[in-house]
């Protein structure tokens, strides 16, 4: 009987940690969701801020959000991409290879105020591009390389090898065999990890903070050289930095209620695009 | 197919192939650039104020009067403690929570849980920072009786919640992967579930957990935006929890902004950078090499 004892015990541990880690998600989405929703209205989504910004809404932070978020898919998904086809068609088991692929694990620790550091260094300084959406872009590109090529690689992965002999028996070239069989069926898998990139990258704020995201602009980006407002930053600021904080905390809230649901949405819409994937690949 | 065009086309691939290479060696020149361009800018500072102006000393002061200081200690001493006060926290209750995932959840209550850790990593860092002012602080300040709960603790507290997501399904991958024969020969011996699980699955995955435990690890000393909100940014040598902080990747945060390029200042920042950097490096790299060793014995 003793034997059922410490299992019992023990287990129990386990079931309350389980329902705790639900609580602590539970606790986040439930404070952001009830604070937050009386902010969003239409006005809040579609109006800059206003009077020292304690009133108006988020729509320039909205804008810089997507266009850096767009900066940051041009850069990383055809390098991403590139390499992971490198790496999982063409790659022989060497030393360069585990080199490369040490690097990509190594980057993706890189902490991401790292990147913002090498982000001033490398777009703002030296390349000239100063503190604008394309610095800022590049770098959040960066950051993402290493989750790009990670989730391509997996999506290759999935491709089944009989495809790949089936061209190369009938005489392709390697080059038309990858084109022709291999990634179409591995397109949709990439999409999920470039979504989920995207998803990070919007929700980072330290790489930006340095290389173009700023406190406030009375007018939008005209052109990539522009400084930009950003969700993740504006939020920082709203948080932390203005002049009225209890005042605008219900704006934060909602700041937080649209970055966090921008976030899952694309998260959701990644498991969803993977799903419907895995369906057609069985048939 | 003529000779010629065979041959063109040979090149033609061996061309692509070379193409796809680069993009593969991208990853290594962008390591390489990040170590050297940080080692470059922070060389500076440490030519002028030599290596015990960092490391000898416990006081961050660059805007003093007259002698600025720049010892980087107290810096270091508290991204150790927020990040072992983290782990204090979520390596139990992450490896429980992997262990109830792996062996104890029924299907019904794993279709919750795993998207649920899923979504809690997709959560941003600034999100869970605000949090830990509006929720956290007020707690912290409210349970031990201080005026303000934007501390230490606090910042332990959320980086556990960051880093749980890691630990959890890296641990649960690794205790799916002890074989089923040991599990089945610890029940056939006798002994109970609980005990198979605490004496025999743990041991065996052990190698895959510290992975785990370390990749959390070198998220929370990297982890910028919600210890700079939630941890007061007071950069004094201290070791108590309820007492403000200020990180490494805070005092970059809060400064680099201000400061004008090419300053002792602005070279001191690299330097934390750069001491980031092989920090983060060291912990991942450990966590490589115990993986690998790991997949060598599975084999």
């Amino acid at each position: 009987m003793r034997k059922n004892w410490s299992e019992r015990v023990g287990f129990f541990f386990l079931i309350l940690s389980g329902m705790l880690v639900i609580f602590i998600l539970g606790v986040i989405l439930f404070d952001i969701i009830s604070k937050g929703s009386g902010s969003i209205s239409w006005e809040f989504l579609s109006r800059p801020p206003q009077q020292g910004m304690t009133e108006g809404g988020i729509f320039p932070a909205i804008l810089g959000t997507f266009l850096v978020s767009v900066i940051t898919v041009l850069f990383a998904v055809p390098f991403g991409m590139f390499a992971a086809i490198y790496l999982h068609e063409y790659a022989q088991p060497g030393k360069m290879t585990r080199l490369i692929r040490l690097a990509i694990r190594n980057l993706s620790g890189v902490p991401s105020i790292v990147y913002g550091l090498f982000g001033v260094v490398l777009f703002v300084q030296m390349m000239r591009f100063g503190t604008s959406v394309l610095s800022a872009g590049l770098t959040l590109g960066l950051l993402t390389l290493p989750w790009t090529i990670t989730a391509c690689e997996e999506a290759l992965k999935t491709v089944p090898k009989s495809y790949r002999e089936g061209a190369l028996a009938l005489g392709a070239t390697k080059w038309y065999t990858i084109r022709t069989n291999v990634l179409p069926y591995a397109i949709p898998g990439m999409m999920t990890g470039m979504i989920l990139g995207l998803a990070r990258a919007a929700g980072e704020t330290a790489p930006i903070l340095f290389t173009g995201a700023a406190f406030f602009l009375p007018h939008l980006p005209k052109s990539l050289f522009d400084q930009f407002m950003a969700l993740p930053y504006h939020l920082y600021i709203m948080a932390t930095q203005h002049h009225a904080i209890e005042k605008v905390r219900p704006l934060a809230y909602g700041t937080a209620l649209v970055l966090l649901g921008l976030v899952l949405l694309l998260n959701i819409s990644a498991i969803f695009v993977r799903y419907r994937f895995r369906r057609r690949m069985k048939r | 197919m003529s000779f010629k065009k065979r041959k063109s086309r040979k090149l033609k691939e061996i061309l692509i192939e070379k193409f796809f290479f680069l993009n593969g060696v991208l990853a290594i020149l962008i390591l390489l650039g990040i170590f050297s361009l940080l080692f470059v800018k922070g060389f500076p500072a440490i030519r002028d104020l030599g290596f015990k102006g960092f490391f000898g000393g416990a006081v961050w002061n660059p805007n003093a009067y007259g002698t600025p200081k720049y010892g980087i200690l107290s810096l270091i001493v508290s991204t150790l403690m927020v990040t072992v006060g983290a782990l204090v926290i979520a390596v139990p209750l992450g490896v429980a929570c992997a262990a109830f995932l792996s062996e104890l959840a029924p299907p019904r209550l794993r279709e919750i849980l795993k998207p649920a850790v899923e979504i809690l990593a997709g959560i941003p860092s600034v999100v869970v920072g605000f949090l830990g002012i509006v929720l956290v602080n007020p707690l912290i300040s409210k349970i031990f009786g201080i005026s303000h709960g934007l501390n230490a603790l606090n910042g332990a507290i959320l980086l556990a919640v960051m880093s749980l997501p890691t630990i959890i399904s890296l641990s649960e991958d690794a205790l799916i992967a002890v074989p089923h024969t040991y599990r089945e020969a610890s029940l056939a011996l006798g002994a109970n579930r609980w005990q198979t699980l605490v004496r025999v699955l743990i041991p065996s995955g052990l190698s895959g957990i510290i992975a785990s435990v370390m990749l959390g690890m070198g998220r929370a000393i990297g982890e910028t935006m919600t210890v700079l909100m939630a941890t007061g940014n007071a950069p004094a040598l201290t070791f108590n929890f309820l007492e403000a902080i200020q990180t490494m990747t805070a005092t970059i945060a809060i400064e680099l902004g201000e400061v004008p390029y090419n300053t002792t200042h602005y070279h001191a920042l690299f330097v934390i950078g750069f001491v980031l950097f092989v920090m983060t490096f060291l912990v991942n790299l450990i966590s490589d090499l115990i993986l690998q060793k790991y997949q060598e014995v599975e084999r």
